[in-house]
């Protein structure tokens, strides 16, 4: 059976890219501290040794659209090509193509239809910024084959946040029952507070600093009942009118186990919103890994 | 009501560099050509296949003809959709995040709860 080498759970900044890579006066005061940062989570990859990707993240209007919008889809395909025009005329990401794991694609499509979710799927899949911002923080290289799994946080109607929660434990198992012998890492990236296109967008901080140490106390903590205690559709609109990004960090707490505490939390105040970095390691040590 | 129609513009719109120009440059030209021509072509469908009924109400037309955000948010336009458009257009004539700042004052009358967006 496959292992599920680590689990991560991370904001996905699109700024980072350009703050990264900029240079003299371009450069924004808080990027060295950034880095470091993206640095040290990175290498909480790295010693994982993944060989392959299952990527949770959310299309934001690129290939998605309302006139046939999927609540939950599995990306199977060969390759990806990524980022789009208004990616790279925002933020100036790169273009990029990943090679797809359509093996594993088509086990988590299968097995999750069996087990209650009826999981869309598309075989020809630009993927966007929500799956590229962690390869480009985590592995730079793109050198890792990827089972890209989309979800809707930003078109309504939502699934609710338990549906994202369970189909963070369904994916656990999935992979943990994938007849491989791959390492796989579950690596998955939402907002906490976030506020885009209205009053509160941009300011000093994430929108709701409240929101955001409860957010990273419950994922810190694996507390995902207090979380979905607490958390509703309803509830997400008040820290900021794009916080429903946070219930793929729910997915992701759910991919790591309820109760079970990070091995790795980080976070970084930026301006417009928190930063925020968890790795969690499910399987014991192997080969010396200091996992 | 037609959300869904403007959220459509403004994502059609967003995804192709030449007409985010035409928008910035002529709003009321590209608005009536857009309605006329492309506002019932069903995307990833071919020409001929077209729907007979989507046009904008007379405050959306104004809305997206004046280059309104804060209307547009009222109409309940995704606002993701309008923020990355309206950054394409404008942020070129503003200093780093002056834009967005300025974007985000004038809604600062706006309470809680926002418009619903749902489509």
């Amino acid at each position: 059976m496959a292992t599920v080498a680590a689990v991560i759970a991370s904001t996905h900044h699109p700024f980072y890219y350009r703050a990264s890579t900029s240079t003299g006066a371009d450069r924004p005061p808080f990027a060295d501290e950034w880095v470091a940062k993206i640095e040290a989570f990175r290498a909480t990859l790295t010693r994982a040794r993944p060989d392959v990707l299952v990527m949770v993240g959310s299309d934001h209007f690129h290939q998605l659209w309302l006139d046939n919008m999927p609540q939950f889809l599995v990306g199977k395909a060969p390759f990806f090509d990524a980022n789009w025009y208004n990616e790279e005329r925002e933020f100036g990401l790169p273009r990029m193509r990943l090679a797809g794991q359509e093996e594993l694609a088509g086990y988590l499509l299968r097995e999750g239809l069996d087990s209650g979710f009826d999981l869309a799927f598309s075989n020809e899949l630009r993927i966007d910024h929500s799956v590229t911002c962690p390869i480009i923080t985590l592995r730079p290289e793109a050198d890792l084959p990827i089972v890209p799994v989309y979800t809707n946080i930003f078109a309504p109607p939502l699934p609710r946040p338990a549906r994202f929660v369970e189909l963070g434990r369904a994916l656990r198992r999935m992979v943990e029952a994938w007849p491989s012998d791959q390492r796989v890492a579950i690596i998955g990236t939402g907002h906490l507070s976030l506020e885009l296109g209205g009053p509160r967008q941009f300011g000093p901080h994430g929108p709701d600093p409240e929101f955001d140490r409860k957010a990273v106390s419950w994922i810190a903590d694996g507390d995902v009942e207090g979380c979905l205690a607490e958390v509703t559709l309803d509830s997400l609109h008040s820290p900021g009118n794009a916080t429903h990004g946070f219930m793929d960090f729910m997915l992701m707490m759910g991919a790591a186990g309820d109760g079970v505490q990070a091995d790795y939390t980080d976070t970084l105040d930026l301006f417009h919103t928190m930063e925020a970095y968890f790795t969690w390691y499910p399987s014991p040590a192997v080969d010396g890994d200091p996992a | 009501m037609s959300k869904y129609l403007l959220d459509k513009f403004l994502y059609t719109v967003d995804r192709d560099p030449e007409l985010v120009e035409r928008y910035r440059s002529d709003p009321a030209g590209t608005v009536e050509w857009w309605e006329g021509e492309m506002a019932n072509s069903i995307l990833n469908c071919v020409a001929a296949e077209k729907s007979t009924w989507l046009a904008f109400t007379d405050s959306e037309r104004s809305a997206l003809r004046s280059h309104d955000h804060v209307a547009l948010f009222g109409l309940g336009a995704h606002p993701f959709l309008t923020l990355t458009l309206f950054i394409a257009m404008f942020e070129r004539d503003h200093g780093p995040l002056e834009y967005q700042l300025a974007y985000a004052r004038a809604m600062e009358h706006i309470t809680m709860p926002y418009p619903d967006i749902a489509t």
